[in-house]
C-alpha cells in the first residue's frame, strides 16, 4: 500500500487538467458535493466539464453496488471537452463507491477513502471477501485514508447536532478536503451553504464546520503536504455561468418565446431525465410561462398542441418511452400543419432500459417512428451550453414552416454542466410569425390551406380572430383544407408535405467541416458525443495524422453541402451511442460506405476510444 | 343568457354536406347547439369545438366556429391546452361514449378534476358507431354485437356515476330528442364555470335502434323519465304519484302515498357532497327503466385556467415581469477578463 511519503513533498504541483470523482452510496449526497467543488471551480476560472451517474433507484440499498452515485468533474486551465476518461482521484466514500469505480481510475490514481464505512458489513455488502485497505490490491495507486465520519462528528461537539444527523454533513468534509487538495476558494462554498441553509441554522452551522475540517485536515495534517494547482483557464472574454443540458433548454425555451413574441406553454408529463425541464420553467410565472403537468405523455403533447392552435408557442418534453406515445399527436400536428416543439431527452432503452443512463437511440424513432408518411425536422443539441441555442433554432423552424418539430438531447447532456458565455439575449433572432389576421380567399373567405409559395408553410390564424373561423382536423384534405379521399389528392398532399420538410435544406446553414488538408478520414457526430469526438481527434492531430470532422445539429433535413463534402473523403466514420443509427440514414441518403462506431453501455464515448479507432482507420 | 339577436342559426352552419346516416339523433343534437349558439351571444370567433373521432366527432365540421377534429379520445387534452392558453375562449368538446369514456377516458377523468372551463358533451348511444357495430364501455351486459357475439361480458359505466367520481363539479343528463331539455342543459353547462359534463342520449338508428325507448317512446317516457330541479321534491310518473327517497346513501323508488310526500327526497345540485346525487345517479344503469334526466350536480369551484392565471398575475406583481439576461446569471457568475 502506498503510505503518505510517496507524496509528501510540500510543493504546490502546477497540474493543467484534472478530473476528481465523487462516488458513495446514493444518500451520501455525491452529486451535492461533486456540484459545489464544481462551482467552485467555475467561479475559481477553470474550463470544465462534469458527468452524472447515478442510479434508478431513489435509495438503492445501502452499501451495495447498484446503489453506487458518482459526480466526476474534470477541470482545467484551458479548453477541455468533455468529463475525463479516466478520473485522477477518486474519493469513495464506502467499499461499494471503490469497487464500483476502481477500474476506471487512472494509473498511479489517488484515492482518498473514507475508511470509517470499511467495516464488515460494508465489506461484504459491497462483495469484498478481505479488506482491500490490508489486502495490497491497492498498491499501485496513492491511498489517502481518512476517517471521515469520525472526524466529521467530532468537528460538529458543540454544535448540537448529533450521532446520524452529524454523519449527513460528511459529503461536505469531503468537499473541503479536496478544496484544499486543489487549492480551491473556499467562499464559494461557505456562501452557497448560508444561502441554501439559511432558514435551517443548525445544518448550516453543521455542514460549514463539516467543510472546514475537511480543509483543516489537509492544511495541518502530514499525510498531505502536497496539493495540486490548476491555473484559471484562457477562456474567451466574457461573463460566464455554469450550466446544465436541462436548465439551458428550460431558458432557451423561454428565449425562444421572447424571440418569437409568443406566450411559452410547455406540458410534460413526469419521466426521468426530462423533469428537471418542467421544474425549472414551473418556477418562472413571472415570465408568463405555463406549465401543465399532464395526466399522461399523450396528454401532454394534446395540450401543448392545443396551445398552439390557441396561438401560443406549444411545447413538451419527454424521454424515449413519452416520445413513443406521443407520437400519434405529432402526427396530428404534422397533418394539421401546427407548430409543436416535441423534446426528448435521451435515455437508454428500449421501455424502461437505463432511465438515468445516457443513450442516442431514439433518432430512428424520431426520424420514422411515426404511422403513415409523416416527415419532420430533426435537430440534435451538442452539449449543455449548445442547448439554448438548439431550441431556439428549433422553434424558428415549427414556426416558419408550420410544423412538429422533435429536439434530441440525451441523459448526458440534460445533468452534466460545462461553462457557458452568457448570451447576448439582444442579439437572438427574430422568429417571430405574424397571426394571419385576413381573409385570404375569395369573397371575404379564409382558406386555411393555402400555402406561402416559398416555404409551403400555411396561415396561422388563431381563435379569437373575426371572420377566419376554420376547423383542422387529422382527416386527409384538399389544396383548401376541406377533406378529401380522391387517391390522386392523398399523393399530392403527401409530396406536398415531405417538399415542406426537404425544403428546409435551403434555409439552414452548411455544414461546417473541421478539415486538415489532405485527411482521408471524416469522422461524422451528432448530439452529445461531440465532445468525446472532438477531443478524440485533437489527440489524432496530435500524432501528427490528418483527419476531419462534422459535428451534425440538422438531422433532418441535412445540410445541403452535407452530400458534396462527404463526396471528398475515402472513408467516413460515425461514431454514436447507439447501434449505427446515423450511419444509417447517411447510407441511405448518400449511397456511401460508412463505417459505424457504435457503443450502447449506458455512458459517453470516451476520447480514448475514439482516437483509438481513428488511429485505427487512418493507419 | 344573452338575448343578442346578432347570430341565427344558419351563422353556425357551414359549407359541408352533414354526412351522419339520415335518422341519427345526431342531427337534432346540431340543431340544438346551433340554436343555442344563436342564442348564447357569444362572438362565435371565440367558440372553439374541438372533437375526437367517431361518428359524433364529425361535429366541428359542422360548426362555422373554430375547430379541431383531433385523435380518438384526445379532445379533452387538445381542448385543456386551448382553455388553458386562452382563458377567454368558450372551449366545447364533442365525443361519443367510445371516445369519451373508452380509449380517452383518462383525459375526460382529469379534465373534470381539474375543473378547466370545458363544456364536454358526450353522445352516448351505447355503441361503436362509426367502426360499425361493436358493444361500447355503455353496452348493457349480454349486448349481442359483432364484437359479442355471445353476448358483451363488459359491465358498463355508468357516464353520470363517473363524472361525479372524478369530481366533475357540473354533472348533467339529456336526451336528444327532446330540444327544450337539451338546450336548458347546454345553458346551465355554458354558465357553470368550470368543466361541465353532459351526457346526451343519442339514438344510433342503424347499430342500436331504440336503446333510448324507455325515455322517448311516446307510452314509455312518461312512466321512466325522474326530472331532476333543484330545490324540489323528486317525483314522477304521469300523476307525479312515484317519487325517489334516499336512504342510507342509497335512493329508492317508491310510492308517494306510502312515505308520504315529506319522505320523499329534495334534490340540491348545489350540495356540498356529491354523495346524493351519486345516489341518484344509480337509479339506472342504461335507460331501461326509471332514469334521472337534468342536472344531477352543480357547484363552485376555482376553475383551473383562472388559478393559474391568478398565480401568473402574482408572481409579476411580486418579483416583475422577468428578465432572461438577469435569470441567466442568477446562478452565480465569473467573468474572464
Amino acid at each position: 500500500m502506498s503510505e503518505a511519503p510517496t507524496i509528501d513533498n510540500s510543493e504546490t504541483e502546477q497540474v493543467h487538467t484534472v478530473a476528481i470523482r465523487f462516488a458513495g452510496d446514493s444518500g451520501d449526497g455525491m452529486q451535492l458535493a461533486g456540484a459545489r467543488f464544481t462551482d467552485a471551480s467555475a467561479i475559481f476560472g477553470n474550463d470544465l466539464s462534469t458527468f452524472a451517474n447515478f442510479p434508478a433507484e431513489i435509495r438503492a440499498p445501502a452499501g451495495t453496488l447498484p446503489g453506487v452515485s458518482s459526480f466526476q468533474v474534470h477541470i482545467a486551465d484551458r479548453d477541455i471537452l468533455t468529463p475525463g476518461d479516466q478520473p485522477d482521484v477518486l474519493v469513495a466514500m464506502n467499499p461499494a463507491a471503490l469497487k464500483a469505480n476502481l477500474m476506471d481510475l487512472a494509473p498511479a490514481g489517488i484515492i482518498v477513502i473514507n475508511t470509517d464505512a470499511f467495516d464488515e458489513r460494508n465489506l461484504a455488502r459491497a462483495g469484498y471477501a478481505v479488506n482491500p485497505l490490508e489486502d495490497g490490491s491497492l498498491d499501485a495507486y496513492r491511498v489517502l485514508k481518512v476517517p471521515m465520519e469520525d472526524l466529521t462528528k467530532r468537528a460538529l461537539e458543540g454544535s448540537g447536532v448529533k450521532g446520524r444527523d452529524a454523519l449527513r454533513s460528511k459529503n461536505f468534509f469531503a468537499v473541503g478536503l479536496m478544496t484544499w487538495m486543489f487549492q480551491r476558494p473556499l467562499e464559494p462554498t461557505l456562501e452557497w451553504i448560508a444561502s441554501k441553509f439559511a432558514r435551517e441554522p443548525e445544518v448550516k452551522a453543521a455542514n460549514e464546520l463539516a467543510f472546514r475540517a475537511g480543509f483543516n485536515l489537509g492544511e495541518t495534517t502530514e499525510m498531505f503536504r502536497h496539493t495540486y494547482r490548476v491555473q484559471p483557464a484562457r477562456l474567451p472574454a466574457g461573463t460566464y455561468t455554469n450550466v446544465t443540458g436541462n436548465q439551458a433548454l428550460a431558458w432557451g425555451i423561454m428565449a425562444a418565446g421572447q424571440a418569437a413574441r409568443l406566450p411559452i406553454f410547455y406540458a410534460s408529463y413526469p419521466i426521468t431525465p426530462a423533469s428537471d425541464i418542467l421544474h425549472e420553467l414551473a418556477r418562472h410565472r413571472n415570465f408568463g410561462v405555463r406549465t401543465f403537468q399532464a395526466e399522461d405523455e399523450i396528454a401532454a403533447a394534446g395540450a401543448a398542441l392545443g396551445a398552439s392552435f390557441a396561438g401560443h408557442l406549444g411545447v413538451t418534453g419527454t424521454s424515449g418511452p413519452g416520445l413513443a406515445l406521443k407520437s400519434e399527436t405529432i402526427s396530428l400536428a404534422l397533418m394539421t400543419e401546427l407548430p409543436l416543439l416535441i423534446i426528448d431527452v435521451q435515455r437508454g432503452g428500449p421501455s424502461t432500459g437505463l432511465p438515468t443512463k445516457t443513450e442516442q437511440a431514439d433518432l430512428l424513432m424520431a426520424m420514422y417512428g411515426r404511422h403513415g408518411e409523416s416527415p419532420l425536422p430533426i435537430v440534435a443539441v451538442a452539449t449543455p451550453a449548445d442547448a439554448f441555442e438548439v431550441v431556439v433554432e428549433a422553434a424558428r423552424i415549427a414556426l416558419k414552416y408550420m410544423t412538429p418539430v422533435i429536439l434530441l438531447s440525451d441523459g448526458y447532456i440534460g445533468t452534466s454542466t460545462e461553462p457557458w458565455l452568457l448570451p447576448d439575449l439582444a442579439t437572438l433572432p427574430d422568429i417571430s410569425v405574424p397571426f394571419t389576421v385576413a381573409p385570404n380567399g375569395p369573397d371575404a373567405t379564409f382558406i386555411p390551406y393555402l400555402r406561402d409559395a416559398k416555404t409551403l408553410a400555411r396561415p396561422w390564424a388563431v381563435p379569437g380572430t373575426p371572420g377566419l373561423e376554420h376547423r383542422l382536423g387529422g382527416l386527409e384534405k384538399d389544396g383548401a383544407g376541406n377533406v378529401s379521399y380522391t387517391p390522386e389528392n392523398h399523393e399530392r398532399m403527401t409530396l406536398l408535405r415531405e417538399g415542406k420538410i426537404r425544403g428546409i435544406a435551403a434555409d439552414i446553414p452548411d455544414a461546417v467541416v473541421d478539415a486538415d488538408d489532405g485527411a482521408d478520414v471524416l469522422v461524422i457526430g451528432w448530439g452529445s458525443s461531440y465532445g468525446a469526438i472532438l477531443a478524440g481527434v485533437r489527440r489524432v492531430r496530435a500524432q501528427g495524422k490528418k483527419v476531419a470532422r462534422i459535428h451534425l445539429r440538422h438531422l433532418n433535413p441535412f445540410p445541403p453541402n452535407l452530400g458534396a463534402v462527404i463526396g471528398g473523403y475515402r472513408r467516413v466514420l460515425v461514431p454514436e451511442l447507439n447501434r449505427g443509427q446515423l450511419s444509417r440514414m447517411l447510407r441511405a441518403e448518400y449511397l456511401i460506405d460508412a463505417t459505424s462506431y457504435p457503443k450502447v453501455q449506458g455512458q459517453p464515448f470516451k476520447a480514448a476510444e475514439i482516437e483509438a479507432k481513428l488511429t485505427e482507420m487512418i493507419g | 343568457m344573452t338575448t343578442g339577436a346578432k347570430y341565427t342559426r344558419q351563422d353556425f352552419q357551414t359549407d359541408q354536406e352533414v354526412r351522419w346516416c339520415p335518422g341519427c339523433g345526431d342531427y337534432t343534437i346540431l340543431a340544438s347547439v346551433q340554436n343555442f349558439m344563436a342564442e348564447m351571444g357569444v362572438d362565435k370567433e371565440k367558440i372553439v369545438f374541438v372533437s375526437g373521432i367517431g361518428c359524433a366527432s364529425r361535429f366541428p365540421y359542422y360548426m362555422n366556429t373554430y375547430g379541431v377534429h383531433a385523435i380518438h379520445g384526445r379532445a379533452p387534452a387538445i381542448a385543456s391546452g386551448i382553455a388553458v392558453a386562452r382563458p377567454e375562449l368558450s372551449v366545447w368538446v364533442v365525443a361519443g361514449d367510445g371516445d369519451a369514456m373508452s380509449i380517452g377516458g383518462n383525459h375526460l377523468i382529469h379534465a373534470l378534476r381539474r375543473n378547466i372551463n370545458l363544456k364536454i358533451l358526450v353522445f352516448n348511444n351505447q355503441i361503436y358507431g362509426l367502426t360499425k357495430g361493436q358493444y361500447s364501455p355503455t353496452s348493457e351486459l349480454g349486448k349481442r354485437t359483432k364484437s359479442s357475439p355471445s353476448g358483451s361480458i363488459d359491465f358498463p359505466f355508468n357516464p353520470v356515476s363517473l363524472a361525479l367520481g372524478a369530481e366533475a363539479t357540473f354533472v348533467a343528463r339529456t336526451i336528444d330528442m327532446d330540444r327544450a331539455h337539451t338546450t336548458e342543459i347546454l345553458n346551465r353547462a355554458y354558465e357553470h364555470k368550470g368543466s361541465a359534463f353532459v351526457e346526451i342520449y343519442q339514438n344510433c338508428n342503424v347499430f342500436n335502434d331504440k336503446a333510448f325507448i324507455a325515455l322517448t317512446g311516446k307510452e314509455e317516457r312518461d312512466l321512466n323519465r325522474i326530472p331532476l330541479v333543484h330545490g324540489e321534491k323528486v317525483v314522477f310518473g304521469p300523476d307525479r304519484d312515484r317519487g325517489v327517497i334516499i336512504e342510507g346513501g342509497t335512493a329508492r323508488i317508491v310510492s308517494v302515498a306510502d312515505v308520504g310526500i315529506d319522505a320523499i327526497h329534495v334534490h340540491d345540485a348545489t350540495a356540498a357532497s356529491a354523495g346524493p346525487a351519486y345516489a341518484l345517479s344509480r337509479l339506472s344503469h342504461g335507460p331501461f327503466g326509471p332514469t334521472p334526466i337534468g342536472v344531477f350536480r352543480s357547484v363552485d369551484r376555482p376553475v383551473y385556467e383562472e388559478t393559474l392565471q391568478q398565480q401568473i398575475h402574482d408572481a409579476q406583481a411580486k418579483k416583475g415581469g422577468g428578465d432572461l439576461a438577469a435569470l441567466i446569471a442568477s446562478a452565480g457568475t465569473w467573468t474572464v477578463a
